[in-house]
């Protein structure tokens, strides 16, 4: 099985407190990963790590065989590793189509083109229409998102994410705030991915997860506790305790 | 294709014809205040050329802070330079025509704007702003301790531009000074408004308003912000030749804090992040300074000051900004 990108005993402490402690896992193109765990268990952090917006304090993050520890968030991106985020980081000026449209600029390198306009771009424009399309949002392609709900830019921040047609692609939690009636449109976008995207979902929404994932990862603590099919995943004595545990210590806690 | 993005289409094409539209009126704009100064003032053109060369500047300043959100108050570093590096080709290598003067001035700006890019983009917020403040003393200090190149603080004298195309003499009335800058503005004018509307445009649009969300699509914030500095650099550089064209000396007041803030007022008082503000920024500050500094030599400055408060409180988004805003509004309300 050839792997697209993997991750060596990746650590980082807070202030002495590890958020993530050793953490490694590998994924194969085609690969439909859930990456589940009590709130605060450093799903988040992981992510940041991996994706060079932390710099982890030891630990290995390759990229189709090549180690990009060293390689800026940029340079990963460029590599194909790409990720959405858990709370939405939109312009709130642009609308939604110049979003995806730079974010299809810059996969091409064309970003830095100081003349035209992508509206006259008639291959960009097909592009955007399309991904925009494929998510439900053609309606507000020209609207700002200061203009469109919150749901709604869950949806643009996901097709951002595969304008830049990604290898790798890691999902903060896609679905938070997106009302019931629209996780419909996650599900199918997720599922119309193209087949050898290798991709990793972190999600509560553990319909959602048993639907999309053939392999499921949960971490508590900072530390893997279960890498494993999903049917397993229910069934596993120290996934439950981390669960219990976690609601056991919030309910201390209030 | 499905209705919608048939509509969607359409949609965009009308933006773009309005866009172009307003390109269009806004080269227009400029020709007509320029014919309307030129019949009003025809005895104060040397103003007018200044007002000019400023709204190069204001111009030059709206690029970082207006679209980039770069903090500086030192921007004058770049006209000077640019207005030095014309004036020294000038008067010690004998470049004595216009354009090539021009060109230098360009250069010079554009290298100012290397250097000071590379220095103020190392920090954000506040200490991005006192380090502006730092790179203009030194630019200032520099320029007078240069005294042989520069002239010192009695300024760079004798600068004789040949006739421009090797025709059109540098009058005494400033005629050819002022149709060389308003020409000069309404190019710099169309340049930058393909270049803010370009990808590059969008993209530092990004950069000012998220630039993890920037680097999160595999672009750097920073080379974007480098690249927007040195066209930055060049369109001052423009201006500042222009002023040390029509004056014919150099001062070290081009290389100086009063103006580098000035510029920032004007462009607080026209609007940040548009060219139509930073230039109604421009032409209200001096013909206000103008007016108000021969009524009241003594407190024009505080009338400047209450004008200033006035704006930021009861119209933060600048003359044009809020004007642009309420228009917007009301077209939007017809809908
Ligand atoms: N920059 C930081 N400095 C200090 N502590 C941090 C930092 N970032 C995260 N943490 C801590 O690390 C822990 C893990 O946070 P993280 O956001 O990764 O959790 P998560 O699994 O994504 O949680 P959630 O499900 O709520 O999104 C938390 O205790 C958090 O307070
Ligand atoms: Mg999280």
């Amino acid at each position: 099985m050839s792997t697209i990108f993997e991750v060596r005993s990746l650590k980082r402490a807070f202030g002495g407190l590890a958020v993530t402690n050793d953490v490694s896992l590998a994924m194969a193109p085609g690969d439909r990963v859930a990456l589940i765990g009590p709130n605060g268990a450093g799903k988040t952090t992981f992510v940041n790590l991996v994706t060079g917006n932390l710099t982890p304090d030891s630990g290995d993050v390759l990229i189709g065989g090549e180690s990009v520890t060293r390689i800026d968030a940029t340079g990963r991106v460029r590599r194909g590793l790409v990720r959405s985020f858990q709370v939405t980081r939109l312009f709130q000026e642009m609308t939604s189509a110049e979003h995806v449209a730079l974010a299809v600029l810059q996969r091409d390198g064309r970003a830095g083109r100081m003349f035209g306009h992508f509206l006259a771009m008639p291959e960009v424009m097909a592009e955007v229409a399309g991904l925009l399309g494929k998510l439900g949002l053609s309606e507000l392609m020209h609207r700002r998102v200061s203009e469109i709900a919150y749901g709604q830019q869950r949806l643009l921040e996901i097709a951002v994410a595969l304008a830049l047609k990604p290898r790798v692609l890691l999902l903060d939690e896609p679905a938070a705030g997106v009302p019931q009636s629209d996780t419909g449109r996650i599900e199918q976008a997720l599922a119309d991915l193209p087949a050898d995207l290798a991709v990793l979902m972190i999600e509560h929404d553990m319909d959602l997860v048993f639907r999309f994932a053939k392999r499921v990862i949960v971490l508590a603590a900072g530390t893997i506790i279960f890498d494993g099919s999903p049917l397993d995943v229910t069934r596993d004595a120290r996934v439950r305790e981390a669960y219990l545990g976690s609601y056991a210590n919030a309910g201390h806690a209030a | 294709m499905t209705m919608a993005t048939m509509n969607d289409a359409l949609a965009g094409a009308q933006g773009k014809g309005r866009k172009r539209g307003r390109d269009l009126a806004g080269l227009a704009v400029i020709l007509g205040l320029a014919v309307l100064g030129y019949l009003l003032f025809p005895n104060n053109l040397a103003l007018l050329t200044r007002m000019t060369a400023i709204a190069l500047l204001v111009l030059s300043l709206d690029l970082v802070t207006g679209y980039c959100g770069v903090a500086t108050l030192g921007h004058a570093a770049l006209f000077g330079s640019g207005a030095y590096a014309s004036g020294i080709a000038a008067v010690h290598f004998g470049i004595t025509d216009p354009l090539l003067m021009l060109a230098c001035g360009i250069l010079g700006g554009a290298v100012a704007g290397l250097v000071c890019g590379i220095v103020i983009l190392r920090a954000h917020g506040l200490p991005q702003l006192v380090l502006s403040i730092a790179l203009i003393h030194l630019f200032h200090e520099f320029a007078n301790k240069a005294s042989a190149w520069t002239g010192g603080s009695d300024g760079l004298a004798g600068i004789a531009p040949d006739p421009l195309l090797g025709y059109f003499e540098f009058d005494l009335w400033g005629r050819t000074a002022y149709v060389l800058g308003i020409i000069l503005l309404a190019v710099v004018f169309a340049l930058l408004r393909l270049i803010v509307r370009s990808p590059f445009g969008m993209l530092c649009r990004g950069v000012k308003e998220d630039p993890i969300r920037i680097r999160a699509m595999g672009a750097s914030p920073k080379l974007a912000l480098m690249k927007m500095y040195v066209i930055s650099g060049a369109v001052a550089g423009a201006g500042g030749t222009l002023n040390a064209i029509s004056t014919q000396v150099v001062g070290l007041d081009s290389l100086s804090f009063t103006l580098s803030a000035e510029s920032l007022v004007m462009l607080v008082l026209g609007g940040t992040g548009s060219l139509f503000g930073a230039l109604t920024g421009t032409i209200v500050f001096m013909f206000f300074e103008d007016i108000v500094s021969a009524a009241n030599p003594f407190h024009w400055l505080t009338m400047v000051g209450a004008l200033l408060i006035a704006v930021v409180l009861f119209a933060p988004k600048g003359l044009y900004g809020t004007v642009a805003g309420l228009a917007a509004r009301r077209r939007g309300a017809g809908r």
